[in-house]
């Protein structure tokens, strides 16, 4: 997996795994791969993945069975889309935004864009 | 746990460290950073009992390993930069190895070096110097030592080795191991570390996990410079500013910029995590 620069590393896994849960390969109940194996997959300290645990537990896109495991809640898939969504309305779209302004790009000129 | 208190020492005429004070606690990986002739190496050392304090305590599991006791010496394991090339065959070495590392596990050994991908039957003197440190990892590592010292382990590795490194380590690392990674390559090990410390002539400029790094500093990664920022370093595309982080906003730590934040701001990173 290639990081990216200027996000935490955390939430970059959490984003592999939200990616791999709208795609449909991790299901409800799906169990994930445990944060000793995932931090040997990615070579990554286990206190980061348990970040990333701890952050997708904290919103219910996944919960912990005390002594088994990790693994998908039921609507895990719906709460994704709500928090990526809310994510790019937050942190992206402001980007964009500026851009258009740099750009002098206006909201008519990007909905024709957009349709 | 090693715990090092009010310590001195220094080469004949030269002094290194004066009355340091620093634990390191079972269960991590921790990333030593420092610049050239700060003590990194002289601090492992210590920790080994290849050097004694001149005064001060450092002790490992309460009992200084300068004493060099058998109990002491087979819980820990160094494996320094310029290492001494052992004669014979890696596996004929971790056979030598064996009788004074309790937990030393053949087996696994065997494993380790087919992950690590070399073939421990050769002579270590016909082995590449990257081949050779290999060896000597998955040596270490199959040795099952509660403390493993690696003074800058990735040197020399290529660069699929240094991505087997970060997974054998992360692998091998458990509750009871203490690992500690002296290294300038922090691009290698950036992810893997954690805690990380700053050491500088005479002190500790930083001990702090990265989740604490992220509550008390903002990396902003942008198109402009910020000049009220702690440091700010071009990039391609623009400015890292490292500013304080009141509002605890979460962003991504690059270690070499904190690191020139923090020899950029020695007091005021001290006052911030003190």
């Amino acid at each position: 997996m290639e990081f990216n620069a200027h996000k935490p590393i955390y939430l970059q896994i959490c984003d592999q795994l939200y990616g791999q849960i709208l795609s449909g390969d991790l299901k409800a109940d799906d169990r994930l791969l445990s944060v000793r194996d995932l931090g040997i997959e990615l070579g990554v300290n286990p206190n980061t993945i348990m970040r990333s645990y701890e952050t997708m537990t904290a919103a219910g896109i996944i919960y912990n069975k005390r002594g088994i495991g990790y693994f998908v809640a039921e609507n895990a898939k719906e709460l994704v889309l709500n928090e990526m969504k809310n994510e790019f309305i937050n942190n992206e779209l402001p980007q964009v935004i500026k851009k258009m302004k740099l750009l002098g790009i206006t909201p008519e000129e990007f909905l024709k864009l957009a349709n | 746990m090693i715990e090092i208190k009010n310590l001195d020492f220094g080469y004949k005429y030269q002094p290194v460290f004066k009355n340091i004070s620093l634990n390191f606690e079972k269960g991590n990986i921790y990333g030593l950073l420092g610049e050239n002739g700060v003590g990194k190496t002289t601090l492992l050392k210590l920790i080994s009992g290849l050097q004694k304090p001149t005064a001060g305590e450092c002790l490992v599991d309460e009992v200084a390993p300068f004493k060099r006791l058998p109990e002491t010496l087979q819980k820990n394991f160094f494996i320094s930069e310029d290492f001494a090339i052992p004669e014979g065959t890696p596996i004929n070495n971790i056979r030598e190895l064996a009788p004074f590392y309790p937990n030393c596990n053949e087996a696994q050994f065997m494993e380790l070096c087919k992950e690590m991908e070399v073939d421990p039957t050769h002579k270590f003197s016909e082995l590449s110097f990257g081949q050779q440190k290999k060896c000597l990892i998955a040596t270490a590592l199959a040795l099952n030592t509660d403390y493993l010292l690696l003074d800058e382990p990735t040197n020399g590795l290529d660069i699929p080795s240094k991505t087997l490194f970060r997974q054998v380590i992360a692998k091998h690392a458990n509750e009871n191991r203490t690992i500690i990674i002296s290294t300038h390559q922090v691009k290698d090990v950036e992810n893997l570390i954690d805690p990380i410390i700053i050491l500088d002539h005479d002190e500790v400029l930083l001990k702090a996990t990265f989740r604490a790094i992220t509550d008390k500093l903002y990396f902003d990664y942008g198109t402009e410079k910020d000049d009220t920022a702690l440091y700010s370093e071009m990039i391609p595309g623009g400015y890292v500013n490292v500013t304080r982080n009141p509002e605890g906003v979460d962003s991504k730590v690059s270690v070499e910029i904190l690191f020139n934040t923090v020899m950029k701001n020695k007091e005021t990173i001290k006052q911030l995590f003190g």
